[in-house]
């Protein structure tokens, strides 16, 4: 094993599968030249030239767009979004024609493309600049969602979504590139899909996915301290979603708290408690908790960033009522 | 470099029409007869009710099909807007798939998912069929980037409405096709109108040859409904594109007889206009060549026309005999992975 950046995990896949396939490249603003933007592709122009690491100008639906022409004759882009917030402006390009040209071709075209970038708050940016996108994209059948919050599994995700014929979402984020964390010397792949348990327990079950999880481990040894066992599971992929893990902990700790870092109405976690009520109804000894972010835009103000961001004290409070103790 | 406009397309247009061989003026009154009369019978259809959706005709902008397809190689890709029942067909699809898609048949050009706005073809690289105007525009340019990429010759033509101009992704597009010099063809389908819309009523720079300028690219403005000028301006945006010389513009100025969609009252312009271009119809210039050129006798001609009328039929058939998809195909061809675990809930 050797320890890594999260922004080195993810330009080890990149590197390696560019090694492997002359049809990927990367392609995105700042990647190439200026090393980019969050220094995740440094050193891969001088590698691969600024034939396959390609510079863009600041025009997001035009590149992605251009990305997915290519990925429909025969490459496999990996397109960088500076932020998934700019994205936005792509969105016609990732939910109207990546996600659509297989079925609409019947079967004729695929679009195996990979679009990455820094998802979620990262600190006093407001609301423009602090949006999570995981709920918005898994929405899109046709697409794959995916929520690295390791090093160990940005690389494994992300060199599953490059070999991947289908198009694939990965959700990063600014606070998590410089995150340090042990990975194998030789290669592995995390598969797409599938949850993973990164912590056991026995008295409730944590689902989240994506940064927040770190907070969500404090929570967890906060906890231990005072004899309460949690289970935490990292869905990994938001689309498709490992269900079948979910259930099964639950099945154990007949509890579960889910924590999201992301708007409450239409997310991700409305989606497991849904399921939970589903299809473990009669093993649940409390209703499923959520500990959402606000139901505002994020402002500027460190008070009101604290006001809205899910913390080790909600999600105690959270775990304690769903056993409850006060 | 230079924007040429309309004197370009007179000097194309000077050169003598029988620079063209015998069988190319028939294949082009073939080929854009099938589509014009394939087309005036899916509009009977439509009104019967055979079949719904959006219908969308091509009737009057044949020559533009016509004269792209005998000008590209058989590398070369296509993509286009919804308005696309044409294109197959010019491209050598026989229009029984085209008409089984509209009929949402198994059969279809797209097995019946894509329906009139989305027709593909893999075989004849016919990559959509877009429904989203504009959406073809920068995917155009990147089909012909992985071309680029791949050093293959291919050249990408890639045709979207003057509507679909006006859309920003075509300046950032254009910006990216010319910088990378990709082998792309961007062809403006101009008829006029985006539905109700003229262009002047869009836009106080109506010459949209215009639009290439600010990018340096090789600009031209072409009479779409000349087969032979679209092909001489086709020609040579593909020789400009394969040298590796990047995009070319072409606003081909042409004409729909019909309305927008099926369903447009075309309250927006007069009769008298539509006459007009009536007059220089591209499949009557083409039979006035083949006639005063006696590159065919009126029973040859004759026979002609019988041999389309026997393949609307044949297409009609076809489509209504071919099988309706079942059910469990609604889970296909959505992900390329076979065991895609949809969320199957019918409660
Ligand atoms: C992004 C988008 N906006 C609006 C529409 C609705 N719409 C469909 S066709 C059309 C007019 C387009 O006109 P033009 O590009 O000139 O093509 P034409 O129909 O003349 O071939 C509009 C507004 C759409 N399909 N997509
Ligand atoms: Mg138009």
């Amino acid at each position: 094993m050797k320890t890594v950046q999260y922004r080195e995990a993810l330009r080890e896949a990149m590197v390696e599968e560019m090694r492997k396939d002359q049809n990927v490249f990367l392609m995105g603003e700042e990647v190439a030249e200026y090393n980019g933007a969050y220094k995740v592709s440094q050193g891969m122009l001088d590698e691969f030239g600024p034939e396959r690491v390609i510079d863009t100008p600041i025009a997001e639906l035009g590149f992605a767009g251009i990305a997915v022409g290519a990925a429909m004759n025969g490459l496999r882009p990996i397109v960088e979004f500076m932020t998934w917030n700019f994205a936005l402006l792509a969105s016609d390009q990732i939910i109207n024609s990546a996600a659509k040209v297989l079925q609409m071709s019947g079967g004729q075209y695929s679009c195996p493309i990979v679009f990455r970038g820094g998802n979620g708050q990262a600190g006093q940016l407001a609301a423009t600049h602090s949006q999570s996108f995981e709920s918005f994209y898994a929405h899109v059948p046709g697409l794959k969602v995916v929520t690295p919050s390791t090093p160990y599994d940005a690389k494994g995700l992300l060199k599953a979504a490059i070999r991947d014929d289908d198009p694939v979402l990965i959700m990063e984020s600014e606070k998590m590139y410089g995150d340090k964390g042990e990975i194998p010397e030789g290669e592995y792949i995390v598969p797409i899909g599938k949850a993973d348990v990164k912590r056991k327990g026995e008295h409730v079950t944590l689902v989240s996915f994506g940064k927040i999880i770190k907070v969500v481990h404090e929570a967890a040894e906060a906890l231990q301290k005072e004899g309460i066992s949690c289970e935490i599971i990292d869905l990994r992929s938001v689309r498709p979603i490992d269900y079948d893990t979910v259930v099964e902990s639950v099945k154990k700790t007949n509890r579960c708290v889910v924590i999201e870092e992301s708007w409450p109405l239409a997310s991700i976690s409305g989606e497991i408690a849904y399921h939970l009520q589903r299809y473990a109804f009669d093993y649940l000894d409390s209703p499923v908790i959520r500990v959402m972010q606000a139901d505002t835009p994020f402002a500027f103000s460190k008070v009101l960033i604290d006001e809205a961001l899910p913390n080790v004290g909600r999600i105690v409070n959270a775990v304690k009522s769903s056993l409850y103790v006060s | 470099m230079p924007t040429q406009t309309m004197e370009k397309n007179t000097k194309s247009k000077a050169k003598k029409s029988l620079d063209f061989s015998k069988e190319q003026y028939i294949k082009w009154y073939k080929d854009m007869l099938v589509m014009r009369k394939v087309e005036e019978r899916v509009g009977h259809l439509y009104i019967q009710q055979k079949f719904g959706g959006f219908c969308h005709l091509y009737i009057g902008q044949e020559a533009i099909v016509a004269g792209t397809v005998s000008a590209c190689e058989k590398g070369d890709k296509h993509i286009t807007a919804y308005r696309d029942h044409a294109h197959p067909i010019g491209l050598g699809v026989h229009p029984k798939y085209m008409m089984a898609e509209l009929y949402g048949k198994k059969t279809g050009m797209s097995k019946g998912k894509g329906g009139s706005m989305h027709m593909f073809n893999k075989e004849v690289n016919l990559m959509g069929g877009h429904g989203i105007v504009g959406a073809q525009i920068p995917m155009g340019a990147g089909i012909a980037f992985a071309d680029k990429y791949k050093g293959t010759k291919n050249v990408t033509f890639c045709s979207f409405g003057d509507g679909a101009a006006r859309q920003g992704a075509l300046h950032e597009t254009f910006n990216m096709a010319m910088m990378w010099k990709l082998p792309v063809v961007f062809i403006i389908e101009n008829n006029n109108y985006a539905m109700g819309t003229s262009v002047k009523r869009t836009t106080n720079v109506e010459d949209m040859s215009e639009m290439g300028k600010s990018y340096h690219m090789p600009s031209f403005v072409v009479d779409g409904m000349s087969v032979e000028a679209v092909h001489y301006a086709i020609q040579e945006a593909c020789e400009r594109a394969r040298k590796g010389e990047g995009p070319t513009l072409l606003d081909i100025r042409t004409y729909r007889y019909k309305g927008h969609s099926m369903s447009d009252p075309q309250k927006y312009r007069s009769k008298d206009e539509v006459e007009d271009y009536k007059q220089k119809d591209p499949i009557s210039q083409v039979l006035k060549t083949i006639e005063e050129n006696n590159l065919a006798s009126s029973k040859e001609i004759k026979a002609i026309q019988d041999e389309v009328k026997q393949i609307v039929e044949e297409s009609v058939k076809f489509a209504e005999e071919s099988p309706d998809l079942e059910p469990h195909e609604l889970y296909e061809d959505v992900y390329v992975q076979k065991d895609y675990p949809f969320i199957k809930e019918f409660l």
